[in-house]
């Protein structure tokens, strides 16, 4: 059977976390009620006119800047003509021919822990379209405007990946990236990021591309994902039964899993592009392009290499705090105000990590803050708590907020006992009970030793209501046991 | 009252002879008795216009007065107007009140003009006859059965027939020159990016531009200074300081070089034109001007080449109009494609779907080279005359129009004989240079303008040669016999 292999390009538009749209002053917040985020340039009303947000010029550069790209110092706004009701002009103000970001790369991490450079084509600036709404109006649609203008940037990648799983890695790489520059909020759910995928397969060890389709507009990595899968086999699957895979336009249904043919090349908008007369050309000179350089964030790579030499982590865990920039602060601040580097990331990729998920929450969103989650892990260290407690009942309570770890402590009694002679007092009593096991304990050799002493400690933790100290426990055990 | 420049009403106002609201009243009792002949309305804002008087002279009482307090004008119905209806002269716009004033509106409201109300004018700014508005089309105050030019047809007929001391144009392919040249006035079309295209609606963004229609230069000279600025709502206005308009009226002058194109005095020129025009440069170098023989040999391009751009932006600017937000909508449409184009198809008037067809076929794939960027590589071509004639004249000079106004009809058959009208204005759009029309005589009868081009920002040398011209004719002073 013949082998294939798959050729992925990437288009991912990315909306730009800048106050106010594209072209106009209206704000970008998400979730509004309808149509009360749109202005009358959003709105297209006869006699208005764009003017450039220079936030968004800034965030683009800061991308391109932070993928090795070139950046234009001239680039052209265009318009991209096609009617379509949420698209109040009639034409999307896009870039064509002069793009701001030119080619770049950017170098992905696949499984077998090796790296791979993907080439970015360019990157340009272009506004967001609005919605149409197509439920709860009687055969009719509701038109929101809110999303109308705002800023999005399209990246463009070269045809450079070869699988689901390297366009997926190279998928979360840009997640990383532009959410640790601040140029975008990444927030999948709320649209900030989405995907169109050209595919095509061709016989393993040839170079001629196999005719592409596109898979448009899919919001998330796993509908990205699922949708190349499907894809690929879609097309080997009409290579092998002798048709041909037709060039075109495809809608993915993430319910059904499968995608659907939109519209063939034939079909395809002629969009008519030219220089956007209302717009002047967007002049960047060397100074500025400095400036925004000199005042980049610290990108996902070498937050990796810092949390690695600063924090004695190893690299894949570093690796997986350093990703995202919301968790890497909230991983930053806890293991500042705690001081132990070491349990904070066993704490913030463990416990609260699962428990992010678990309430499909983003880390942003956490009901624990870092200096909470610092204050606990600090308890573990003094001793207060065990780990055990930490996790079982101390940290869940905070989750639910029932306040900060020593107010948990106190008003539960879970504080630990460490106070020597009453730890010896329970010893004694136990040990008392127990005369034969003791002579047992006596008589055995070192290593049958360990599993007895294990005997004790169950109904010594037990007496003690779960509240002793182990590690105290255990050493007074030794103690009277070798007397 | 009406005869009175706005020059004279600002004096009348300022010395208590009367009062903005009489001025106002008076104006609004003309058009109600007469603009039924003329038709330069599309509405009239009598209430409005009352009340802003009224506030106008209460601020003359508290010594606020701000530079053109009172003055009434009209504006061209391009201009959005807030709570007053904007038609753009389309049956698409029939209903729509803009909820904001264009910069144009807001800087004279500022400086305190009333506004009268809204001239008609082609549909979208799109003719030279005002023949193809949705109101129906404008009478020239000077012979009725004739055409007003275009495309602020009503904005020139209202200031001739004495139903505003003056009013606002734009000017794409040369809509207020023209006008102006038929209707005998000072009509000044200002460099690209001299006044904010903000709420005017957009014929063809990279050429169009507002500007004054007036009885003489001074007076375009006082309106141009309240609208003239740059604005942070349009990219493309200037960020260079406003002259003093009025400052430099009457110098002298003596020693100017004014270059008189040759391809200006062709075949396509009327003989009784161009004798009033070499007329008044007789007069102009009577003042002590030196005439310089030029060459501006891309000129024969300059129509054909506006007749892609044009279109090709009108094409994308008027998408918007399409039935979803504002403005007309279709009884009853069947689905999204017949929203589209019946809205479309009932919406626009003949010659705007020209264009908009025009316009769409030469950004077609396939087309775009051949015309779009050959278009553009000729507009480069003509503002290159320009840079080296302005090398060695001060100023240019020659005919507005081929002829005085035709009749109407005459040339609504041929799509071409009416671009042809613009054959000596377009070249200053494509440009983007300063240029003024002004009176220059009668011709059967009829008014004669003389164009004058000047250099980029150079709108108070224009305004200084053509005041200096009419201090020493009176020319403008002429007015229609019938009118009242």
């Amino acid at each position: 059977m013949m082998q294939w292999e798959t050729v992925i390009g990437l288009e991912i538009h990315v909306q730009l976390a800048t106050q106010s749209k594209i072209f106009s002053g209206a704000p970008t917040r998400f979730g509004a009620p309808p149509n009360t985020q749109a202005c009358a340039i959003d709105l297209a009303m006869p006699g208005t006119l764009p003017v450039l947000n220079e936030a968004a010029v800034r965030y683009a550069v800061m991308f391109g800047l932070a993928i090795d790209a070139r950046i234009n110092p001239r680039s052209v706004f265009e318009r991209k003509n096609y009617f379509y009701p949420d698209l109040p002009k009639g034409y999307q103000t896009s870039q064509l021919a002069h793009p701001i970001v030119g080619s770049g790369h950017v170098d992905i991490t696949l499984a077998d822990g090796s790296t791979k450079s993907i080439r970015i084509h360019h990157a340009h600036l272009e506004e967001d379209a609005g919605k149409s709404l197509h439920e709860d109006f009687h055969g009719m649609t509701g038109i929101d405007l809110n999303r109308a203008g705002t800023p999005l940037i399209e990246i463009v990648t070269e045809p450079d990946l070869r699988s689901a799983a390297e366009a997926l890695a190279f998928a979360r790489t840009m997640h990383a990236i532009v959410t640790s520059l601040g140029i975008s909020d990444g927030d999948m759910s709320q649209g900030s990021m989405r995907f169109d995928v050209n595919v095509s397969v061709r016989p393993a060890g040839t170079s001629a591309l196999g005719t592409r389709t596109e898979t448009k507009n899919l919001n998330s990595f796993k509908f990205m994902e699922d949708a190349i899968r499907f894809e690929v086999e879609r097309q080997i699957d009409l290579i092998e039964k002798g048709q041909a895979v037709v060039q075109e336009t495809r809608l993915y249904n993430g319910d059904t899993g499968a995608s659907r043919a939109m519209r063939s090349k034939e079909e395809a908008n002629d969009y008519r592009y030219f220089p956007c007369p209302d717009l002047l050309p967007v002049c960047l000179d060397q100074a500025y392009i400095d400036a925004v350089r000199a005042q980049l964030p610290e990108l996902p790579d070498a937050r990796q290499r810092r949390f690695v030499s600063a924090y004695g982590l190893g690299s894949y865990d570093a690796g997986l705090l350093a990703a995202e920039l919301p968790l890497a602060q909230y991983f930053e601040r806890v293991a500042e105000h705690c001081g132990d580097a070491k349990l904070s990331a066993n704490w913030v990729m463990g416990e609260l990590t699962a428990a992010l998920n678990r309430s499909d929450l983003a880390v942003t969103a956490c009901p624990v803050p870092p200096e909470g989650l610092a204050l606990l892990i600090q308890r573990i260290i003094d001793g207060s708590i065990s780990g055990k407690t930490a996790k079982e009942d101390v940290f869940p309570a905070m989750w639910e907020g029932a306040g900060d770890a020593d107010g948990i402590i106190a008003a539960r009694g879970l504080r630990q006992v460490s106070d020597s002679s009453a730890l010896e007092e329970l010893v004694d009593q136990v040990l008392a009970q127990r005369p034969e096991q003791v002579a047992q304990f006596r008589a055995a050799d070192d290593g049958k030793r360990k599993k007895l002493l294990g005997g004790f400690m169950g109904p010594i933790m037990a007496a003690s209501k779960g509240q002793a100290n182990p590690a105290m426990v255990t050493a007074i055990l030794q103690k009277k046991l070798s007397d | 009252m009406h005869q009175l420049s706005i020059a004279g009403i600002m004096a009348g106002l300022g010395a208590g002879e009367f009062c903005s609201e009489e001025l106002t009243r008076h104006y609004l009792e003309r058009i109600e008795r007469l603009d039924h002949r003329y038709h330069a309305y599309i509405s009239v804002a009598a209430q409005s216009a009352l009340s802003e008087a009224r506030d106008a002279d209460r601020l003359r009482r508290r010594g606020d007065a701000p530079a053109l307090c009172g003055v009434p004008i009209a504006h061209k119905d391009i201009f959005c107007t807030e709570g007053l209806r904007t038609s753009c002269g389309s049956r698409m716009l029939d209903n729509f009140v803009p909820p904001y004033d264009a910069t144009v509106v807001a800087k004279l409201k500022q400086a305190g003009c009333v506004t009268l109300g809204k001239t008609n004018m082609d549909e979208f700014a799109m003719g030279s006859s005002n023949e193809t508005s949705y109101y129906g089309p404008v009478r020239n105050p000077w012979d009725v059965e004739r055409v007003p030019g275009g495309s602020s047809g009503g904005s020139a007929a209202a200031v001739a027939a004495r139903l505003a001391p003056a009013a606002t144009g734009t000017d794409t392919g040369g809509s207020i020159r023209q006008p102006a040249s038929l209707c005998g006035l000072t009509g000044l079309k200002p460099s690209y990016g001299r006044v904010s295209r903000y709420g005017m609606i957009a014929f063809a963004s990279s050429l169009d531009q507002g500007g004054p229609m007036a009885r003489d230069a001074r007076d375009a000279a006082l309106l141009l200074q309240a609208m003239a600025g740059l604005d942070p709502r349009d990219s493309t206005s200037a960020d260079r300081p406003v002259d003093d308009y009025c400052a430099g009226l009457e110098d002298s002058l003596e020693g100017l070089r004014v270059g008189i194109p040759r391809e200006y005095f062709t075949a396509g020129l009327s003989a009784e034109t161009e004798e009033a025009v070499r007329q008044a440069l007789a007069e102009l170098e009577k003042l002590g001007a030196r005439l310089v023989d030029i060459s501006l040999p891309h000129s024969s391009l300059a129509i054909p080449a506006y007749y892609v751009i044009a279109p090709a932006e009108a094409s994308a600017n008027l998408s918007r109009f399409d039935g979803v937000r504002y403005g007309y909508r279709c009884e009853q449409p069947r689905d999204l494609n017949d929203l589209y184009s019946r809205t479309r198809a009932e919406g626009f008037g003949e010659e705007v779907k020209r264009r908009v067809l025009v316009g769409t076929y030469v950004l077609s794939a396939g087309y775009y080279d051949a015309y779009y960027r050959q278009a553009q590589k000729v507009r480069r071509l003509i503002r290159q005359d320009f840079v080296e004639a302005f090398a060695q004249v001060d100023v240019i000079a020659g005919p507005a129009c081929p002829s005085t106004a035709f009749k109407l009809g005459a040339k609504t058959a041929d799509p071409v004989q009416m671009y042809l009208e613009d054959i000596y204005t377009i070249a200053a759009n494509l440009a983007g240079l300063p240029a003024l029309s002004m009176p220059a005589g009668l011709a059967s009868g009829l008014p004669v303008g003389i164009q004058l081009i000047g250099d980029y920002f150079a709108e108070a040398r224009l305004l200084n040669v053509a005041h200096r011209l009419q201090m020493a004719t009176d020319w403008h002073q002429r007015t229609p016999a019938a009118i009242d």
